[in-house]
């Protein structure tokens, strides 16, 4: 109780010393929805095989540190020097060959053990088959943000990765291929799978089986600049229905809205077009995210902000503003132009 | 009497001190030396080995490359001439040594002018530089590595040389004068696995 | 045998020349080849820098104190937690740690200085000017370009983030010819030392007598010989392309990033036990004089080191499980990983025998390696978890990993410098550092050390990556990263402490004669501080334990090894 207090109290000092705290921009909200991303809360046979292999692992150096740390604390406390001590040197012991054979020996059993399940664990997840029902997603780890292609399905999207919930008896695992269009990334979901590195001019391969719906939160794992830390992902689990779905309005060309013809005007007038692509229109950039569907994520700037129109006004004015560095110029609109602009964003869902 | 004083006297009687047989300094040193080099070089070799073939452009290692037999020659026979030159200086023989080992200064010079050579062909004719691909950037930096320490050695000779030539050099200084040789045996050594890497292998 | 060395008298007889008091004991300080000063120059050096970068560590905990906070700016994080890194491995682990080997090989070997004491000097400038640069990228690293003053690509700076292309101005430049020189300095004390320790032992000193110490200072020279190169020469590799123009590293040209890791690693990994191997030989010499008995297996536990350094040259992709090896490729490194596990606990094994059965005092330098036994045990239960391939999986580049290694870093190594400085400070100064503040940097900097790395376990295995200037609330990280925070503010407290009492000692410490702990090796045999030729005549031993044999006549070592 007296340390909660008087945590709490630190907290409160660090957060007054903190007046230059960001805006959160709506995420602490989202984020408080999904459990945390614990590796020990599995919902895909990668992440679990792992886990099951770690409880063994934690099982195994947990009694091991019981052992061995019971003889320190036993011998520091049986073997003191005592206040009525005669002065006297203890009895000087060399060492003993049978007692260093025991401990030899009994750490190579336990090694080749853990080495052998080790080893069985490599094989099942990184030799895996790739049943007929799966999924193909193209990965592309850009500064500071992730590309998506579903080359089967002709959808490109970022940040926030689709895919359809696996069914145990009749698994539709996604497969992922990944490559960096600059810098060494590295995509990790823990509740899906370990990391898997994406390394330019390296072509890496993973896959996960959801079992369970939801949103799952990750992050580039590999330092890669800048804005490394806001590098975010979610992974949607959807049923199979809902994915289609999902899969099916992505494919459709985007809305063409009367109203907001002016916006879309000046979308293709400005330096928006050398770096977005939205199909149909003059924008084919691919130096940015895909826009087509913009609406249909549920975050921007790769997880910095919830997609809403007033926080999309915010990050065209000036990416800075929420993530400083990143690669996005500000575009320096006027107020007139920055609301048709943003109301035409608005309208691609 | 102070701890200091009886240890090392042995005025108590403490018993048989074993005998110990200490190597020379400078032996042991360029022993450690030449293994530490010898890493520096491997890490090298390898980025070489690992990157053969993977050049995206040309012009490539079998279409300007010729394995300079001229050089090797030089370079390897300069190992014998310099044990010959040490064997007349240990005999006491300073003419005989100044004779073999101005052979291995200019055997070594010849070795460096044929790089030389070697190099402005590639860089003039064949247009291949340290940033056209990637063969150009592991040659030039495998065999410039090796150059480098070729010029070291040579320095260090030269050195030696006006040292002789100025009447200092005499028996003493075999053993100081030993150490270099070593250091030039390893180089010629470097050699040879330099050779059999970019002119055979990677050829 | 030692008759090469100069005259004592002689070096004696130059320094009265000098006239001015301040100026002559500095120009002494300067030109000095004596490797006790040389010695002290390291550590003091290195625990100069070991302040600094701790203040640019604190810094990164206070923005990471609470989620979103904007105390520092992204840029100004990314350099904090490189230069941060760089500096604790090579401007305070390696100096401080050779500093301290510097200082004691040659005394407990008996001899008068190192092998080549003038490559020594060379050596320690090197290193101070090498290290002087990394700090200088803060003012020089702008470049041409404007861009980016200190470097920010993380301390194993991989490519191609380091490549011209994306690190534009000097910064990383900065960090490349920083580390090349303190390498190159590095590479000169090790083979120094491994010349001394084989050629200018004492009289009766063979290998199988020579302290644990010096067996472990061979060791460690050993792979700063072989272990340095390799980061030296993908240095170069890296300096020909951001400067010529070369593609090592440019994978736009075919180049390979994963390259780089593979070099960066042979050198890395081994780089860890360079740091902890004088951290064990610390231990070595500690535990049995405080146990007040001979160390438990002596040749076993030699052995047990030469093992680990030999596997630990063939570990180095345990860091590299992520890149997408072949199955077969990560197996065998999981396997190599586990095995130097074997060999670690012979040591762990082997100190615990070395207490059991003794009489422990518990004085400070004890307390640090009672607290070093423990943290060193759970940092190699951790690594072991590390090692199982698909667990790292989950766990590299997390906070779990960083966790991990500051067991080791600061657990181990930092705990056994402590204890090595309150050890041997009464050796170097001829005063003993206070017991009662000594007992207070122990136990406030081992409560802050616990509060800070061990929840950092929990935050890497809830999903927090490394290396992240902020992290967003609502993630199930906030109470973590808040206790870990509070951690420093004790750790500092520690360390505050342990200057007061450097200086407090240094001005009125408690005289220490010269064998203040009743220990058994050569050093104590000499006066505190010794003088400039370290003995007057050399010794002689017939043991392992020569002052042991001289305080027990009846009942001397040479009877049993």
């Amino acid at each position: 109780m007296m340390m909660k207090r008087w945590l709490l109290a630190i907290a409160a000092m660090m957060a007054s010393a903190t007046l230059a705290v960001a805006n959160d921009w709506g995420m602490g909200d989202a984020n408080s929805k999904i459990p945390p991303s614990s590796i020990f809360s599995p919902v895909s046979t990668p992440a679990s095989d792992i886990s099951t292999l770690a409880f063994f692992v934690l099982a195994i150096t947990g009694a091991i540190f019981l052992i061995v740390g019971g003889l320190i604390v036993y011998s520091i406390v049986r073997f003191r020097a005592r206040a009525d001590d005669d002065g006297r040197e203890p009895p000087q012991v060399y060492g003993s060959n049978p007692i260093e054979f025991a401990w030899t020996t009994v750490p190579i059993i336990i090694v080749f053990v853990l080495i052998l399940i080790t080893a069985r664990t490599i094989y099942t997840v990184q030799a895996a088959a790739r049943p007929p029902g799966a999924i193909a997603v193209r990965v592309i780890g850009h500064q500071w943000w992730w590309e998506f292609q579903y080359p089967e399905l002709g959808i490109v999207t970022a940040n926030e990765l689709h895919v359809p919930l696996s069914d145990p008896k009749n698994p539709t695992p996604t497969f992922l291929v990944l490559e960096s269009a600059d810098v060494a990334h590295s995509f990790w979901v823990p509740r899906l799978a370990g990391k898997t590195d994406v390394i330019p001019n390296h072509k890496n391969t993973m896959w996960i089986d959801p079992h369970q719906a939801g949103t799952f939160l990750g992050q580039c794992a590999e330092f890669c600049g800048t804005e490394h830390a806001m590098m975010l992902l979610r992974v949607i689990v959807e049923p199979r229905g809902d994915f289609q779905k999902w899969a099916a309005a992505e494919k459709q060309a985007p809305v063409q809205d009367a109203s907001v013809a002016r916006g879309r005007a000046l979308f293709e007038s400005t330096a928006c077009v050398s770096c977005h692509t939205i199909r149909g229109t003059q924008a084919t950039g691919t130096f940015g995210p895909d826009l087509t569907h913009l609406m249909s994520r549920e975050t921007l700037g790769a997880g910095v902000a919830m997609n809403t129109p007033e926080h999309l006004k915010i990050w065209v004015h000036d990416p800075e503003e929420m993530k400083p560095g990143a690669l996005m110029p500000a575009m320096n609109l006027e107020q007139k132009d920055l609301d048709g602009l943003v109301a035409y964003l608005a309208t691609l869902k | 009497m102070s701890a200091a004083s009886a240890i090392s006297t042995g005025a108590m009687n403490l018993g048989p001190v074993e005998p110990t047989t200490l190597p020379s300094r400078g032996r042991v040193g360029i022993v450690i030396l030449i293994l530490t080099e010898t890493v520096f070089f491997s890490i090298f070799v390898a980025a070489y080995v690992f990157y053969i073939g993977k050049s995206l452009n040309g012009p490539r290692p079998k279409d300007v490359l010729a394995p300079p037999i001229l050089n090797t020659i030089c370079l390897l026979s300069s190992s014998i001439t310099i044990v010959l030159a040490m064997r007349a200086l240990q005999a006491g023989s300073i003419r005989s040594f100044g004779i073999w080992w101005l052979a291995t200064l200019a055997l070594g010079g010849e070795f460096m002018v044929g790089t030389a050579m070697e190099w402005h062909r590639l860089i003039y004719t064949e247009h291949l530089t340290i940033r056209t691909n990637l063969f150009g950037t592991t040659y030039y930096s495998l065999v410039g590595l090796h150059a480098l320490h070729v010029t070291i050695g040579l320095i260090l000779i030269l050195l030696v040389m006006v040292f002789t030539m100025l009447g200092y050099m005499d028996r003493r200084h075999a053993e100081r004068t030993d150490v270099l040789s070593w250091y030039w045996h390893f180089v010629d050594a470097v050699w040879v696995v330099v050779f059999i890497t970019v002119y055979i292998i990677g050829r | 045998m030692a008759g090469s060395i100069e005259h004592p008298i002689a070096l004696g007889a130059d320094r009265e020349q000098v006239s001015l008091p301040l100026l002559g004991s500095v120009h002494e300080w300067v030109v000095t080849v004596d490797h006790k000063r040389l010695g002290m120059m390291y550590i003091g050096g290195g625990l100069v820098f070991f302040v600094i970068a701790g203040l640019q560590a604190a810094t990164i905990r206070l923005q990471l104190a609470i989620p979103e906070a904007g105390i520092v700016a992204p840029q100004v994080f990314n350099r904090l937690l490189t230069v941060h890194g760089t500096a604790m491995v090579f401007l305070v682990g390696m100096p401080v740690l050779t500093g301290f080997l510097n200082y004691l090989v040659p005394l407990m070997i008996g001899a008068r200085d190192l092998a080549f004491p003038r490559l020594n000097a060379f050596g320690f400038w090197l290193w101070l000017f090498g290290s002087l640069l990394l700090y200088f990228s803060y003012i020089g690293g702008d470049g041409l370009y404007g861009a980016g003053s200190a470097p920010d690509v993380g301390w194993f700076a991989y490519a191609p983030l380091t490549e011209r292309a994306f690190s534009r101005g000097n910064s990383t430049d900065y960090w490349i010819l920083s580390i090349l020189l303190t390498s190159v300095g590095s590479t000169a004390t090790a083979i120094n030392l491994l010349t001394s320790i084989f050629c200018m032992r004492c009289e009766g000193m063979t290998l199988r007598k020579m302290p644990v110490l010096v067996w472990l200072a061979a060791v460690v020279s050993f792979l700063m010989c072989v272990a340095l190169p390799p980061l030296s020469a993908a240095q170069i590799m890296l300096l020909l392309d951001r400067f010529l123009g070369a593609h090592f590293f440019d994978t736009q040209a075919g180049g390979s990033a994963i390259l780089w890791q593979h070099f960066f690693w042979i050198f890395g990994h081994p780089e860890v036990y360079i740091l902890v191997f004088p951290a064990f030989a610390f231990a070595n010499e500690i535990i049995p004089v405080f146990s007040r008995k001979v160390i438990f297996g002596y040749s076993v536990m030699v052995a047990a080191s030469c093992a680990i350094a030999i596997i630990s040259l063939s570990v180095w992709a345990h860091h590299m499980f992520s890149v997408g090896m072949a199955p077969a490729g990560n197996a065998f490194f999981a396997a190599s990983t586990m095995l130097v596990s074997v060999p670690t606990g012979i040591k762990i094994f082997n100190w615990i025998g070395t207490m059991w059965g003794g009489k422990i005092r518990f004085r400070v330098p004890m307390l640090f390696s009672v607290a070093f036994l423990v943290q060193f045990l759970i940092a190699g239960l951790t690594g072991i978890m590390l090692g199982v391939a698909p667990f790292d999986w989950q766990l590299t580049d997390t906070y779990f990993v960083v966790a991990h290694f500051h067991y080791v870093l600061i657990g181990a190594i930092i705990f056994m410098i402590f204890a090595a400085i309150y050890y041997w400070f009464p050796k170097a100064t001829g005063k003993m550092l206070s017991e009662r503040l000594g007992k207070w940097h122990f136990w406030l900097f081992l409560i802050g050390f616990h509060m800070t790395f061990d929840t950092m376990h929990f935050a890497g295995m809830r999903g927090m990556p490394r290396r992240i200037y902020t992290y967003q609330p609502g993630r199930g990280l906030d109470t973590l990263n808040l206790i870990e925070s509070v951690g420093v503010i004790f750790q500092a407290a520690g360390v505050l402490i342990l200057l007061i009492n450097v200086i407090r000692s240094i001005r009125s410490g408690e005289p220490a004669g010269d064998d203040p702990w009743d220990a058994w090796t050569l050093e104590w045999s000499t006066s505190s501080p010794p003088p400039e030729y370290n003995f007057a005549t050399l010794p002689v031993v017939r043991s392992r334990r020569p002052l042991w044999d001289l305080k027990h006549p009846e009942d001397p070592d040479w009877k049993y090894e």
